[in-house]
């Protein structure tokens, strides 16, 4: 079933991340007799899990967004306001002048959607930082006005990263909506042609792969060969790298294994992955994320679950990564997600 | 034992070698090797591990290599055209043994 609302515009009781963290809190764990994922680092010495250094600083320009995926743990959509306005992207970028960071990660929703998406792109790489753009693909074909983003990517060789869960439409369309596969081709094939995905272009176009259900997914590499095969047999398109991304459960996803009765052998599925190393190798440590209000967090997810960081730093205005570095990170049950199997990031396996 | 089949068995499998740990060990690194990739890949192996879990119509195979399957990216019409396989084989096996049931009355019969 596709919905057209946001958990928050439908008033839906998991649209607050109080009562998420008390669902995934709740007694499952200790009924299915399995560990805290706080125990479970332990186990590993890896508890309190501490930052490493900030190598990505990602940006959360807001929950606006041309789609309303049932998967999504922003629960982002055409109904949600909340955009990161121009004086906070000015704080970002007077943080990250500071620093040598050399990546800006900037997601949403669709970040194209905020009014003052390009005015940061430019800036952030006046600054000389790597900026990769988590894009959804449709919103290239959405409206005239993006028709050009394929263009303005290239012209500051912005890295793309575009979500694509699957090579057909009948998957892909289930997870992010009717007409998704079909506008999600045109748009690659729209990046394709400045470039994007091309050999020796040095324009980078990676995808996102992520299950359409309650499994984990399978071996990055075995996918990404897929994936190259029928898009460019069926669609002579292509691509860079692909990243495999288990599913979170926060928010949509978090009421997707609920309603479908699939949330106990999802949780007891991810403890029983838990792997060490990948434990190790988490993106929180090297990551700081930063809300459309420009609070910070550890991570998206821990943002969409308002856990800010635990530092006396908590506002990107008052940026300091030093102090920053002396935090202890958040974590919950949610972060199984992360160090199942290969293990999860923004960036795919980690393991 | 309230039923004979459990899904929650399928996750007891590995305690097979509660009983006879030698062969459980030598069953289980073989089975490792077989479905590690290959001269066929991992997905491939999954696919017909799940053609021939209908073959042998066992529950927990059906279970495990759905997951499996859809964990390494196979699309349902991958998957039904996989079963599809197994069930031709199963249905052709029944009747190519009519060229026998025909030989037989051929033999019998005027």
């Amino acid at each position: 079933m596709s919905t057209t609302k946001s958990l928050k515009a439908a008033g839906h009781t998991l649209a607050s991340s109080a009562a998420q963290l008390d669902f995934i809190g709740n007694d499952t764990f200790s009924k299915l007799g399995l560990p805290s994922f706080r125990e479970k680092l332990d186990d590993v010495d890896l508890f309190p899990l501490t930052p490493t250094q900030i190598d990505i600083f990602q940006v959360n320009v807001g929950k606006m967004c041309n789609q309303v995926c049932r998967h999504c743990h922003v629960d982002a959509g055409p109904d949600r306001k909340e955009i990161m306005t121009r004086e906070t992207m000015q704080q970002c970028l007077d943080a990250l002048a500071k620093t040598s960071i050399p990546t800006v990660d900037l997601t949403g929703g669709a970040p194209e959607m905020n009014p003052n998406f390009r005015w940061f792109v430019e800036e952030l790489t006046r600054l000389g930082r790597h900026v990769i753009v988590r894009c959804n693909l449709t919103i290239i074909v959405a409206n005239p006005k993006y028709h050009d983003l394929p263009e303005f990517f290239r012209d500051h060789q912005i890295e793309v990263v575009s979500s694509l869960p699957f090579y057909n439409a009948d998957k892909t369309d289930r997870q992010r909506g009717k007409g998704v596969f079909a506008d999600s081709i045109r748009a690659m094939k729209m990046l394709n042609d400045v470039g994007y995905g091309q050999e020796e272009s040095g324009l980078i176009l990676n995808l996102v792969y992520n299950p359409n259900g309650a499994f984990l997914p399978g071996d990055q590499g075995s996918l990404k060969r897929q994936f190259k095969r029928v898009l460019s047999d069926e669609f002579g398109l292509v691509f860079n790298d692909l990243y495999a991304i288990t599913n979170v459960p926060v928010s949509r996803y978090l009421d997707y294994l609920i309603t479908s009765g699939n949330y106990d052998g999802y949780m007891e599925k991810l403890v029983n992955s838990f792997n060490p190393s990948a434990a190790a190798g988490v993106m929180c440590r090297n990551t700081i994320s930063i809300g459309w209000d420009g609070q910070l967090y550890d991570c998206d997810f821990n943002q969409m679950l308002d856990l800010n960081v635990a530092s006396q730093i908590t506002h990107i205005r008052d940026f300091d990564a030093d102090k920053l570095a002396k935090r202890s990170i958040i974590v919950n049950e949610h972060c199984y997600a992360c160090t199942a199997g290969a293990g999860s990031s923004c960036g795919g396996a980690t393991a | 034992m309230q039923t004979y089949y459990d899904p929650a068995d399928l996750k007891k499998f590995g305690q097979i070698g509660e009983f006879q740990k030698e062969f459980a060990d030598k069953f289980f690194a073989y089975y490792g090797a077989v479905f590690a990739e290959g001269a066929l890949t991992a997905r491939e192996k999954s696919l017909i591990a799940l053609a021939v879990s209908h073959t042998v119509q066992c529950p927990y195979c059906i279970d495990a290599y759905t997951s499996d399957t859809l964990e390494k990216g196979c699309s349902e019409q991958e998957m039904m055209e996989a079963v599809h396989v197994a069930a031709a084989i199963r249905g052709g096996a029944t009747l190519v043994h009519g060229v026998q049931m025909m030989n037989k009355a051929k033999e019998l019969s005027m």
